[in-house]
């Protein structure tokens, strides 16, 4: 693949100029060099964070004092080695991040953004204010890094240390989001609905990559102390953070690279400007921020996806997914569940009741899904299929009523426990990862299948466990018939297409019940044949499927029985031949005459 | 004459999807024309390309006037008007505030306001015992008259009506198509999108049959509310065999 | 601590929570027509309230040259898109709107430096320089991204305001400075307290500023139109009403509320070119426990921001922001609490 050849060619023309940078450049260069990484770490935790998992914070300069004066007064008050500093520096950053995410991550909407700067600027103020700290003059005299005799005081030596962390950092996310967790974190702007589907907790997820990303800061922090060596409060406040916030949107937040670039860009720019402008004014002090904060404006206006952005839609690398993987040979599958005998209860609804406020949108529907049928609920608009559908998958609390899977109650239940237990869901309005590739989208619905967490992942050390999960996903492409376009992206899909794609990613969990969400919206004739002749194959394959769906055509010749639904209460329920003939479905359906 | 609405081989894309494609209908000064089919059809699509909500190609002319160019807001202004499936309305605002802002583009005041708005006070006196009430507070048909009713407060020539029996009881549907019918004798041309079919031949003079985007048949609604292939459209046994 | 002295305190505090409130309620103002976090607002507090400085030492506000470049690159914004549409006929008309409209505030400001003109003249002028700023600042700024991401819009904003204090430290200089008090004199109450007039005109002018504001979106049809398009943008322009003059009112509104606050501060506090950025900070705290929609909530919100960092200061003069924040986690985490939560897709990055 050209594209393949051009992106690793890039990477290694990037590591050698940096491997033999210290060599020919100036000394004021390599401490520009070194800055730029330590600004690229920060901002490689911000592009997980914001950019991928979607949670803005203006905190990350406070874990970086939060390490920073962890080392600091570890190696001069109490005279410890660096390198415990180090491990106390990233136990104390990663407790409070903990804890302030712990606090702080199930605030929605706006509040969490406004809480990062809460804390941000209360930790960064509390730095200035401590004794033990310094206060404003800060500490000083901080050993500098010895690694076996050599000392890393000077600036070209603590240069490597300093890019092989970066370096390190960029593998171990990459692999990160190449994983298992790595797709519950691009699956957050997904919304928690998307992830509780799949059995993963939003909440848990987020909290994860907050302390990861923090870790990223804790990390930049300890570098940052042992190569000034002197820590002061104003680094480390609200406006670094932003600093570090510019950095990652300027690079482009939607690339692992964007971290870098951006870093880059800012201090560059910040440092060309100081060398530049004074040679065009006598001002230059004071033009400095003007300077820099329009031309980071012009760039936002021509490329709002970052640099990085900019670069991919002009390699127009975004209609093409990655860099395919090499064929994989086979693996042991995935355990499988043992489907239910053919005719035993695995769903019984008794008497629901769904009310919001004074509307009823559900009145006393009671039906049975027996193992290996497939099953209609069908009803014309606003007759409360979709609320019906909801209070199943325990999307939303039923006001009364029992709802009984596998013989247990799990009316209550939260979403994912509801998942975990086999009853696996598309939606009506298609929920994928637009820029996950196929296969990716799919591979999220085994998400509860295997156990991989993030530090396995990053240390890649869940290769055969992937494996496993990608061949499964791979055996769901090819059984939809996307066996072969399993690396484009998800979003350049036609909506017809995405939503047999939801269902393979529903296969993917391995269920019992296979619940549809008017599956054969939008599809052709020809695509709604391959639909239903998918679906007869998985009923015989002994999966049990309820389809919730509107397209009358489409499931009379699909489905074993069907329950019509009109104005909240069950209408009918037979088989199709019987149904369709029935009067009060025609007048529900053809209308009455007003 | 020109039609009040002419639309030919009309493409419309959003995403991915084509949902509108290569339709054509005419509608004549004081017509009422219907636009029917099962969901997904392309109905709504339809009607927000015409309004200028989504990008549009092929032929679209108002009154002989060409719309391409022309943004939303300068249809309304000449007399295009819109009530859409989802109502829009300005639910923290009073009903009155609502129908006052109806009038927004034809810049009514005084008498000339409160003459408008007894109008449409006649027509639902429903919303004048509301008047006060905010709009997110009112039941679904009550809503539907006031999107009706705002949508009337501009005087539009030609209103579009996307869905207005969605979610309502039979009775309230019957009165607010009731309603519509009367506006034709004050010389409103209507286009009614409709899944009710029955409701809406009834209710028309003439029918188009949507279905995946394309017209399937069209005819005097008279004519469609007899024939089988309606019916099979609906309730499956299709018409079209599109490959 | 003694009721004395909690009284002062509570009264400061409210003093205070009162130019909160006022700029929360410019910051929710547009946030909700236009999904922009406006920072600058604080900057152009400041403006408005260094050009006042200015006309006080007879000098020239070095405001009017901002609002003159803002003016020209307006002008040049407006007329490139109206060519790229090919709407060549509508320049005039913008030129005038877009060109000589902003600069009339500019030539009575420089009418107003000259000396013997009265100090309420002052007052008005300081004002009404900054008013073209927000609208001149959207045009050229935001409203080409109009559709971005609210993380993008953000972040522009951010970098609008480090632009906005480097101009004010370019034009206005490094050195802080104070004006007269706009109302003299003290009222008292109660046994022999005295409250100064400076601390009654703060609260009387949030609260009618809050009454006016609140008329103009009851009763007005533009007020009404910017409410409506803050609820219900499709259905605004459904009835004709055009989302970005609406934006323009709002930040218009905006504008003259910052540069009411400016004036009203610049009295009691020494204004330096980046004053703006903790106004504008404790103002967004107020909007956010407003949830950035409610104004009653932002009022609330406002005035316990006011009266917490008026007891915190006492308590510990330094650390008085800390405590205000920290105490915010608390706050937010109940508002978050008490909101119904919907399930949050969050918008994909722009790409």
């Amino acid at each position: 693949m050209s594209l393949l050849r051009h992106r690793t060619l890039w990477i290694v023309a990037v590591v050698a100029a940096l491997a033999i940078a210290p060599a020919l450049a100036g000394n004021f260069t390599v401490s520009l060099l070194n800055d730029i990484g330590i600004g690229a770490l920060v901002a490689l935790g911000l592009v997980m964070l914001t950019g991928i998992g979607g949670a803005t914070s203006f905190g990350q300069a406070a874990f970086v004092g939060i390490a920073a004066y962890a080392t600091a007064w570890l190696t001069t008050a109490q005279g410890l080695s660096p390198w415990l500093g180090l491990l106390f520096a990233l136990l104390l950053t990663g407790l409070s991040a903990l804890a302030i995410g712990m606090l702080t991550l199930r605030l929605g909407g706006h509040f969490l953004p406004l809480s990062t700067i809460a804390w941000g600027l209360s930790i960064a103020m509390l730095f200035g204010n401590v004794d033990a700290l310094g206060r404003h003059t800060g500490l000083s005299n901080i050993p500098a890094l010895q690694v076996g005799g050599w000392s890393l005081a000077d600036p070209r030596s603590i240069y490597y240390l300093i890019w092989g962390l970066v370096g390190l950092g960029f593998l171990f996310s990459y692999n990160l989001l190449r994983s298992r967790p790595g797709r519950a974190i691009r699956s957050l702007r997904g919304g928690a609905i998307l992830l509780a589907s799949v059995g993963a907790d939003a909440y848990r997820v987020r909290l994860t990559l907050f302390v990861t990303a923090a870790l990223y800061a804790g990390l930049a922090g300890w570098l940052y102390a042992h190569m000034n060596r002197f820590v002061s409060p104003s680094p480390f406040d609200v406006r670094a953070s932003i600093e570090y916030l510019l950095m990652a949107v300027a690079g482009g937040l939607g690339h692992l690279a964007g971290a870098l670039v951006g870093s880059a860009l800012v201090l560059i720019l910040k440092n060309g400007l100081q060398d530049v402008l004074p040679m065009l004014t006598q001002r230059a002090g004071q033009l400095e921020a003007v300077a820099f904060a329009t031309l980071f404006i012009l760039l936002l206006h021509f490329a709002r996806g970052g640099l990085m952005g900019f670069v991919r839609r002009w390699t127009n690398a975004h209609a093409r997914a990655q860099a395919p993987r090499e064929a994989m040979a086979p693996v042991e599958p995935l355990p499988h569940r043992t489907l239910p005998d053919r005719g035993s209860p695995v769903l019984s609804v008794t008497g629901a009741v769904k009310r919001f406020g004074g509307l009823v949108a559900v009145n006393d529907v009671s039906f049975d899904v027996k193992a290996g049928e497939i099953i209609g609920l069908i009803g014309p608009n606003g007759a409360g299929k979709s609320t019906m559908f909801n209070l199943l998958t325990c999307t939303m609390p039923m006001t009364a009523g029992q709802v009984r899977f596998l013989g247990q109650d799990i009316a209550g239940l939260p979403q994912r426990q509801v998942a975990r237990l086999g009853l696996a869901r598309t939606f009506q309005h298609v929920k994928l990862r637009p820029h996950m590739s196929l296969i990716d989208n799919v591979a999220l619905g085994a998400h509860s299948r295997t156990s991989s967490g993030v530090l396995k992942a990053g240390l890649r050390l869940d290769r055969s466990e992937e494996r496993q999960i990608l061949q499964e996903a791979q055996r769901q492409l090819d059984r939809i018939g996307l066996g072969d376009r399993a690396h484009e992206l998800a979003g350049s899909l036609p909506l017809g297409t995405q939503r047999i794609l939801e269902i393979a990613r529903a296969l993917a969990a391995d269920p019992v019940l296979l619940v549809l969400d008017e599956p054969a919206a939008g599809l052709r004739r020809k695509e709604k044949m391959a639909l239903g002749d998918l679906l007869r194959k998985l009923r015989e394959e002994g999966v049990t499927i309820l389809i919730v769906e509107h397209d009358m055509d489409f499931v009379m010749k699909l489905v074993d029985r069907l329950v019509v639904m009109n104005f909240g209460s069950k209408l009918v329920e037979g088989v199709p031949s019987a149904v369709r003939a029935d009067e009060r479905v025609q007048a529900a359906y053809l209308g009455s005459v007003v | 004459m020109s039609a009040m609405l002419e639309i030919g081989d009309l493409h419309v894309s959003y995403g991915q999807v084509d949902a509108v494609r290569g339709v054509s209908l005419n509608l004549e000064h004081g017509q009422i024309i219907s636009v029917i089919g099962p969901n997904g059809a392309g109905k709504t699509t339809l009607l927000a390309a015409a309004m200028g909500l989504l990008p549009c190609k092929g032929t679209l002319r108002f009154d002989g006037e060409d719309l391409h160019g022309l943004d939303v807001e300068a249809r309304v202004e000449r007399g295009l008007c819109l009530v859409p499936e989802k109502r829009e309305l300005f639910g923290e605002l009073t009903v009155l505030d609502n129908l006052q802002l109806g009038a927004y583009a034809k810049r009514l005041r005084g008498d000339a306001m409160k003459r408008r708005l007894q109008s449409v006070y006649d027509r639902f006196p429903r919303l004048a015992e509301r008047r006060a009430q905010r709009a997110d507070t009112l039941s679904g048909g009550e809503r539907q008259m006031l999107a009706v009713g705002r949508a009337l407060m501009s005087s539009p020539r030609l209103l579009m009506l996307d869905e207005p029996s969605l979610g309502l009881a039979p009775l309230i549907v019957r009165d607010i198509l009731a309603i519509v019918r009367k506006l034709r004798e004050d010389g409103v041309s209507i286009l009614l999108v409709e899944q009710n079919a029955r409701a809406a031949l009834e209710s028309s003079d003439h029918g188009y049959v949507l279905e995946t985007g394309e017209i399937a048949l069209s005819g005097a609604s008279q004519e469609l509310a007899d024939d089988p292939r309606v019916q099979a459209t609906y309730l499956g046994g299709g018409t079209n065999d599109d490959a | 601590m003694t009721w004395d002295v909690a009284l002062i305190l509570g009264i400061d505090g409210l003093a205070n929570g009162a130019v909160y409130l006022l700029a929360g309620l410019g910051l929710v103002l547009i946030f909700s027509v236009t999904r922009v976090v406006f920072v600058p607002f604080g900057d152009i507090a400041a403006f408005a309230a260094l050009t006042l400085a200015a006309f006080e030492t007879g000098r020239l506000p070095a405001t009017i040259g901002m609002v003159v470049v803002l003016t020209v690159l307006a002008v040049l914004t407006e007329v490139g898109s109206l060519v790229r549409r090919g709407e060549t006929a509508r320049i005039p008309k913008a030129v005038l709107g877009w060109g000589l409209l902003p600069l009339v505030p500019c030539v009575l400001a420089w009418l107003a430096s000259r000396p013997g003109v009265p100090a309420p003249v002052h007052v008005a002028v300081a004002v009404l320089l900054v008013v073209p700023i927000a609208p001149l600042l959207s045009r050229v700024v935001f409203q080409p991204i109009a559709d971005a991401s609210v993380l993008v819009l953000l972040i522009v904003s951010l970098a609008l305001h480090f632009l906005l204090s480097g101009l004010g430290l370019l034009f206005f200089g490094p050195e802080g400075s104070r004006t007269q008090p706009l109302a003299s004199g003290s009222i008292t109450l109660g046994d022999g307290f005295a409250v100064s007039g400076q601390v009654i005109l703060m609260v009387s002018a949030a609260i009618v500023l809050s009454g006016l504001f609140f008329l103009v979106f009851e009763r007005t049809v533009t007020g009404k139109a910017l409410r409506a398009t803050a609820v219900n943008r499709v259905g605004a322009r459904l009835v004709g009403i055009r989302p970005a003059r609406t934006a323009l009112f709002a930040y218009g509104c905006a504008s003259l509320l910052a540069g009411l606050i400016g004036v009203l501060i610049a009295p009691v506090t020494t204004m330096y070119y980046d004053s703006g950025f903790i106004i504008g900070l404790k103002a967004f705290v107020a909007a956010i426990i407003g949830g950035l929609v409610s104004y009653p909530m932002t009022a609330i919100g406002a005035l316990a921001v006011g009266v917490v960092e008026s007891f915190a200061s006492f308590w510990s003069g330094a650390l008085k922001d800390v405590i205000v924040f920290s105490l915010l986690i608390p706050v937010l985490m109940l508002r978050s609490f008490l909101m119904t939560h919907v399930d949050e897709e969050e918008e994909e990055v722009d790409q």
